[in-house]
């Protein structure tokens, strides 16, 4: 591992334990320091929930893990790059010991570089996203789906977008990582549902976070992050399969996905 | 070796606590060697693990390696002639009777269950229902091997390394790991037990009964109506039984075979006990449980003398398999208090009366009568155990433990104590106070030698003597 994971001790000196009569979670939220994951991480932590929070930006990732701490949670934050593929296991085996096991896993980290306009192509940005985005979520979620198949519990929580429905002409990168995300996650359901384990795709739309500075046109349906992390807590409690926050995306998007082709190919968004 | 795939969510007895940890199955000692190192590599903490049937958390280990020890379960030795017996650590009490039962021998001090594992035995240093003639089943091991976090396998006696003999039996698995245990049985003449069972109508008079017919019983143990209140608060039934003398059972020679030790897998000959807890999960809520205690006590109020085999007397948890299934989603747990003879009634009335002021009755209740013993973490007083099974609902959780925060204070206050198989709940405040600083050090500092990097953790460790 290149950076040790940096530690913080609970808030009242004892970290909490669970007994049978104080029964405790253990999550691990990656991509934890802002928007989605930061507000996952803060409604959790006041549900008996001890919280490992992984996220590439050090300074708001130690805010987060104070202010859950000295609001009587429990969070541990361990600064990571996903795209550091390598350092996944070895990282992922302290986590786990830290926290004294794990429950459930939600991938939150995800970028989204627009190229810039329908003419426009940029490579690297594309890759930067199918790595972030897609590789990223499977470097985490293979070693997870594993131990989470051989125990035969856990849950695991994919963000996705709906923007992974279609292909569209503003910006095919993030489509393709998102709809490739989507599609990991839909085949570990598959796998893993008949083993215990509950496998939940989480598609929001627009949401009032850094990444609505890249969506095209104008957005609507905007939400607070607060309010989607308030959705993906109730579908983990009813252990759903796939969400769309708000729920009126499902909709719009079972729209969007019937619209032929010869007709989508002639749309500007 | 793939952490990965050895992931397991394991639970306690009462299946009202989960935990996720890598597991491991050990064969052999060398196998032993192999995680010690394994975990100092990947700074990963070891718990050993039997069956897994304790009601709190102390084989558990979240986040950490928990040692499957069940396939290390052969007899190695056994002389009939001498009654003494060398075992690997995960033979069960079920394996070691059904060898020594038909030489005429028992083993000398066993649980309620037959399930458990030596070595489990040993780490909680167990008691039976003769515990106050006897002692613990600690004072019935002539020696055992253990492998300590360092590498050393050690072999400790009452003479040879008795520091750590007082200290490993008892130890909670936390000082290192038993390989092979050396146990002294007990002669039985007869397949058969003699019991004597009457009722108590009052705590009084249940204690009064446990203190002063002990003395007269080989085993003794009473069932306490949890539920009863008032003048009738504290009354039950006592059974108590004498291993028979030679001469005493003509049919000695069928009794003892093993067949006749069998308990029935059917009851009344037709349903499958299997089953049975479906069935009785229903009556578990606090009008059902009246009903049958009441109809249990009315029961028992012809006194009566029976013989039946050693298994069925004994091993009662197992007459019903899986009936801790019973207790429906949030299972249960069960708090046990010791108390000196002097002031267990008082204290008992207290919290009897108090879970009746909270609407958190226990459903079942069961008295023993003990001594004290010389090992370092004993739960041991002379006076009586009371064990209280309580049903756990997502409602009652919180109010539950207020309730049994309580009671260890009035435990304490008491000059109680508790053990470590047993309470789920127990504070780090309150193992100190029963315990006093003086065992907890010298515990540390026997810990700190025989495992100076702290491979050696469970969930129980981490919670009552981590801080």
């Amino acid at each position: 591992m290149s950076d040790a994971p940096k530690l913080f001790a609970p808030a009242q000196g004892r970290s909490p334990y669970a007994t049978p009569l104080t029964p405790r979670r253990r999550g691990l939220i990656i991509g934890a320091s802002t928007g989605l994951g930061a507000a996952l991480a803060q409604k959790l932590a006041g549900q008996e929930t001890s919280l490992a929070l992984v996220a590439r930006s050090k300074d708001k990732l130690d805010a987060l893990c104070r202010q859950i701490n000295a609001n009587g949670g429990y969070a541990l934050a361990y600064q990571h790059d996903v795209c550091n593929y390598d350092e996944v296991p070895a990282l992922l085996r302290k986590i786990v010991a830290d926290l004294g096991g794990l429950d459930f896993v939600i991938y939150a980290a995800g970028i989204n570089l627009p190229p810039g306009g329908m003419d426009k192509y940029n490579f690297e940005n594309d890759r930067k996203m199918i790595e972030v985005n897609l590789i990223g979520a499977m470097a985490w979620l293979t070693p997870i789906a594993e131990m989470f198949q051989s125990a035969g519990a856990g849950q695991i929580v994919g963000i996705s977008s709906v923007a992974g429905d279609r292909g569209r002409v503003g910006n095919p990168g993030y489509n393709t990582s998102k709809a490739g995300l989507t599609t990991y996650l839909e085949a570990l359901r598959n796998r893993l549902t008949r083993r215990g384990v509950n496998v939940l795709t989480v598609k929001p739309g627009f949401m009032k976070t850094e990444m609505l500075k890249a969506a095209q046109g104008v957005p609507f349906f905007v939400i607070e992050p607060e309010r989607a992390a308030e959705d993906i807590l109730r579908a983990m409690q009813k252990r759903k399969q796939t969400i769309y926050t708000l729920s009126i995306w499902r909709w719009i998007m079972l729209i969007i996905r019937h619209i032929p082709s010869f007709i989508f190919r002639r749309l500007s968004f | 070796m793939n952490l990965t795939t050895r992931f397991a969510q394991l639970e306690n007895f009462g299946h009202s606590l989960k935990a996720t940890c890598y597991r491991i199955k050990i064969e052999k000692t060398e196998d032993l060697h192999e995680v010690f190192q394994l975990a100092r590599q990947s700074g990963l903490t070891v718990t050993a693990r039997g069956t897994g049937i304790s009601y709190n958390d102390v084989s558990l280990n979240g986040g950490g390696i928990v040692l499957d020890m069940s396939g290390m379960n052969q007899i190695l030795e056994w002389d009939p002639a001498s009654g003494v017996v060398r075992c690997e650590a995960g033979v069960t009490l079920e394996d070691l009777w059904k060898r020594v039962e038909p030489d005429g021998w028992w083993p000398p001090v066993v649980s309620g269950t037959m399930k458990t594992t030596l070595g489990g035995c040993l780490a909680a240093n167990i008691h039976g229902k003769n515990n106050f003639q006897v002692g613990t089943i600690g004072e019935h091991v002539t020696e055992f091997t253990a492998l300590l976090p360092t590498g050393a396998l050690v072999t400790c006696s009452p003479k040879k390394n008795a520091d750590l003999f007082y200290a490993m039996i008892s130890g909670l698995g936390m000082l290192g790991i038993f390989t092979t245990i050396t146990l002294k049985m007990k002669r039985i003449h007869s397949g058969l037990i003699s019991v004597d069972a009457w009722h108590v109508p009052t705590l009084r008079r249940h204690l009064g009964d446990l203190l002063e017919h002990a003395p007269r019983y080989d085993y003794i143990v009473g069932w306490l109506d949890t539920l009863a209140t008032g003048n009738s608060l504290g009354r039950g039934q006592i059974h108590a039984a004498n291993n028979l003398k030679e001469g005493e059972d003509p049919n000695a020679r069928e009794t003892m075979k093993l067949s006749y030790q069998h308990l029935p897998d059917r009851l009344f000959g037709v349903m499958p006990k299997s089953l049975l807890h479906y069935f009785m999960n229903p009556f578990l809520n606090n009008a059902g449980v009246r009903l049958i205690n009441t109809a249990k006590y009315a029961a028992s109020l012809r006194r009566h003398t029976f013989r039946e085999s050693h298994a069925e007397f004994h091993f009662l948890l197992d007459y019903v398999p899986d009936w801790e299934r019973s207790f429906g989603r949030g299972g249960l747990i069960q708090y046990q208090s010791f108390l000196p003879k002097e002031t267990a009634a008082d204290a008992w009335r207290e919290m009897i009366q108090l879970s009746h002021r909270r609407g958190l009755p226990a459903y079942l209740g069961v008295t023993k009568r003990h001594r004290p013993d010389n090992f370092l973490l004993s739960h041991a007083v002379d006076g009586f155990s009371l064990a209280m099974d309580f049903k756990v609902t997502d409602r009652n959780r919180a109010p539950l433990r207020n309730l049994l925060l309580e009671f260890d204070r009035i435990v304490l206050n008491a000059g109680g104590r508790f053990y470590f198989a047993k309470n789920s709940e127990t504070s780090p405040e309150t193992a100190r106070a029963f315990l006093g600083e003086e065992t907890i050090a010298k515990f540390k500092k026997l810990k700190k030698r025989c495992d100076p990097h702290g491979l050696l953790e469970s969930d129980l460790y981490r919670r009552v003597f981590g801080s």
